[in-house]
């Protein structure tokens, strides 16, 4: 071996082999932790929502199916595609600074915990929240949820207490508060929707009584693309002293609210929904609530001092994030928030409506095609769900994917809202930013020619019946 | 389309399986269902003097898969005896659908071989 070569600081060979890998994406970090303005900031560095760009930055598009078949990915209410920004972000740490984060006093592990807690910064911004102590890195929405549930839940709810949830709400918002319910003896109450799965505020000032201390809601279906009226639903639930917990998994991709102006109490989301890595997620709350909060789980990191028989516990956020933390996934959603921040909201949410309105046009067009949720595409969010009448779902998606076309099937994690809605599954095709007009139509065209196969072989037979029953109350998947 | 899973023979069994229906008195039934795709069937099998099986009825609503497998594993076992049954695999069941399933189909395609499974594993008189 060369001696040279030993003696060379392996990191600045890293970097020179790679004109890729320089120290970039950090100095990008150091600005934007300096800089540290509100999230309104993004609005005035907004570069021109270029859509041949936006594909250009997501790899994955960038390929086919099977040969000839490009692939059109309409499964992002599952998990979005990544840039390549992400990808690189993460490809940096791994590469180039591996440390772990919050005790090394060398150059790498400062520079690891700079640019995780710079992610926690991003975080903040994009929520509108001043305070980044507020933000708690959990491994994702579901995780969120159960450190409220777990933790505030258990401290502060008694027996004749209720919590109230909407009939929208996907598993990960329902099971930790069942739970919850069946251990401290806590009521759960459902505010009805109305029958195209809109969340009426007079339903669910009906529900709210005195022993009401918590309104779950989702800030958008990931089954029918409802946005419930999040403002008014605040407004309504403080002013009888109970909390509001917003499940943004699915509202933060396509609509950037201000969170902290909103008052919500507690709002969790993932990080692979937004563009980033999975295995990251983050529960905001408020920092008084946060503070009385008991930690639930426990081991290195979530502590400042601890002797033989006790321990005394770090400040928030740490105090909720016991051992090493995800921090190649936290560096990477910091680079998706930048990446998602660079467009203005109106112009994102100008292309995902026009996206939206096409698809109710394309599909509502096609003989036997149901689609669930509000017919007006202003009354929701970048998400088609549908069944075709004689054809279950899974048949639907399999043939869509020899067309390229990428959508989910099933219940998607929403079973009491099949139950409401009287099917047992359905077909969701689900938009983001770089999706295109041309290829709703293809899912159009590709639905029509699924119909007509299904037809001509139905065709003076006995057809299918329909379902007997809806979904099960089982509360897997 | 060209497609072998959504070929003519599958989607026939799919719409107009001849087994589709009720036996008078069956010997044995199973149910069973997939609560993730929402999918079920209701297997009915009557048996021979011989002990053979007689014939085999299902009911049942779910994707294409699952009710043609079902069908068609219907036609295979009718006038085998139950030992013959049980020694299906879930490898002859994909050739009689003949396409290879992807791990999630593999679920759908096997329901109806489970709910057979289900209905010869524990032989007697299922109604009384």
């Amino acid at each position: 071996m060369d001696s040279t070569e030993v003696k060379a600081d392996p990191v600045l060979q890293a970097e020179q082999r790679s004109g890729l890998l320089s120290r970039e994406p950090i100095d990008d970090l150091r600005q934007a932790g300096a800089s540290g303005g509100n999230w309104q900031a993004a609005a005035h560095r907004a570069s021109r929502f270029d859509l041949e760009e936006v594909r250009t930055a997501f790899p994955a598009l960038r390929q086919e199916v099977s040969p000839g078949v490009p692939l059109i990915y309409f499964d992002s209410a599952a998990t979005s595609l990544k840039p390549q920004q992400v990808v690189q972000a993460v490809l940096d740490f791994m590469t180039i600074y591996p440390a772990n984060v919050h005790r090394g006093l060398h150059t790498l592990s400062e520079r690891a915990t700079e640019a995780f807690e710079g992610a926690r910064d991003k975080v903040a911004r994009l929520l509108g929240v001043e305070d980044s102590g507020q933000i708690i890195f959990t491994r994702g929405t579901t995780e969120a949820i159960n450190l409220v549930a777990q933790s505030w839940g258990r401290a502060e709810l008694k027996p004749g207490d209720a919590i109230v949830l909407s009939e929208l709400e996907h598993h990960s918002n329902l099971v930790p508060w069942q739970m919850l319910a069946r251990e401290r003896g806590v009521e759960l109450k459902y505010v009805e929707l109305t029958d195209d799965a809109r969340l009426d505020p007079d339903a669910l000032e009906a529900a709210l009584t005195d022993r009401v201390r918590l309104v779950a809601v989702t800030g958008m279906s990931n089954v029918t693309g409802t946005i419930p009226p999040l403002e008014r639903i605040v407004e309504m639930v403080h002013a009888r002293g109970a909390r509001v917990l917003v499940d943004a998994a699915q509202s933060l991709p396509h609509h950037r609210l201000n969170f902290g102006r909103l008052g919500v109490d507690f709002v969790a989301f993932s990080g692979h929904k937004l563009f980033g890595p999975t295995g990251i997620g983050v529960l905001y709350g408020k920092r008084e609530l946060l503070e009385a909060m008991p930690p639930v789980s426990f081991g290195g990191s979530m502590v400042v001092r601890v002797d033989r028989q006790r321990a005394e516990w770090n400040e928030i956020p740490w105090k909720f994030e016991a051992g090493t933390p995800p921090i190649a996934e936290a560096i990477g959603l910091g680079a998706a928030i930048d990446y998602l921040s660079q467009f203005s909201a109106q112009e994102l949410a100008g292309h995902e409506r026009g996206l939206l309105t096409h698809a109710h046009d394309v599909l509502g067009q096609i003989a036997s095609l149901r689609i669930l949720g509000p017919a007006d595409p202003e009354q929701k969010g970048a998400i088609v769900s549908f069944t075709m009448e004689g054809t279950h779902p899974h048949d639907l998606a399999q043939l869509l994917d020899r067309h390229g076309i990428a959508i989910r099937a099933g219940h998607h994690c929403a079973m009491p809202l099949h139950v409401r809605l009287g099917i047992p599954a359905s077909a969701r095709a689900s938009f983001s930013m770089y999706n295109t007009i041309a290829e709703i139509d293809r899912l159009g065209v590709a639905l029509e020619s699924i119909r007509l196969l299904f037809r001509r072989h139905s065709h003076e037979q006995v057809a299918p019946r329909p379902a007997t029953r809806a979904a099960t109350e089982f509360p897997n998947g | 389309m060209d497609d072998p899973l959504y070929r003519e023979e599958i989607l026939d069994h799919y719409y107009s399986s001849p087994h589709r229906g009720h036996l008078e008195s069956p010997d044995l039934v199973s149910d069973l269902d997939n609560p993730l795709c929402g999918d079920e069937i209701h297997l009915e099998l009557s048996l021979g003097t011989d002990g053979r099986i007689n014939q085999v009825r299902f009911e049942g609503h779910g994707c294409v898969i699952s009710q043609a497998a079902t069908s068609l594993l219907a036609d295979r076992v009718e006038g085998a005896t139950l030992d013959e049954v049980r020694q299906i695999t879930p490898v002859d069941v994909v050739k009689l659908l003949g396409v290879t399933l992807s791990p999630t189909r593999m679920k759908c395609g096997l329901l109806g071989w489970k709910a057979l499974q289900k209905a010869v594993a524990e032989p007697g008189p299922a109604r009384e």
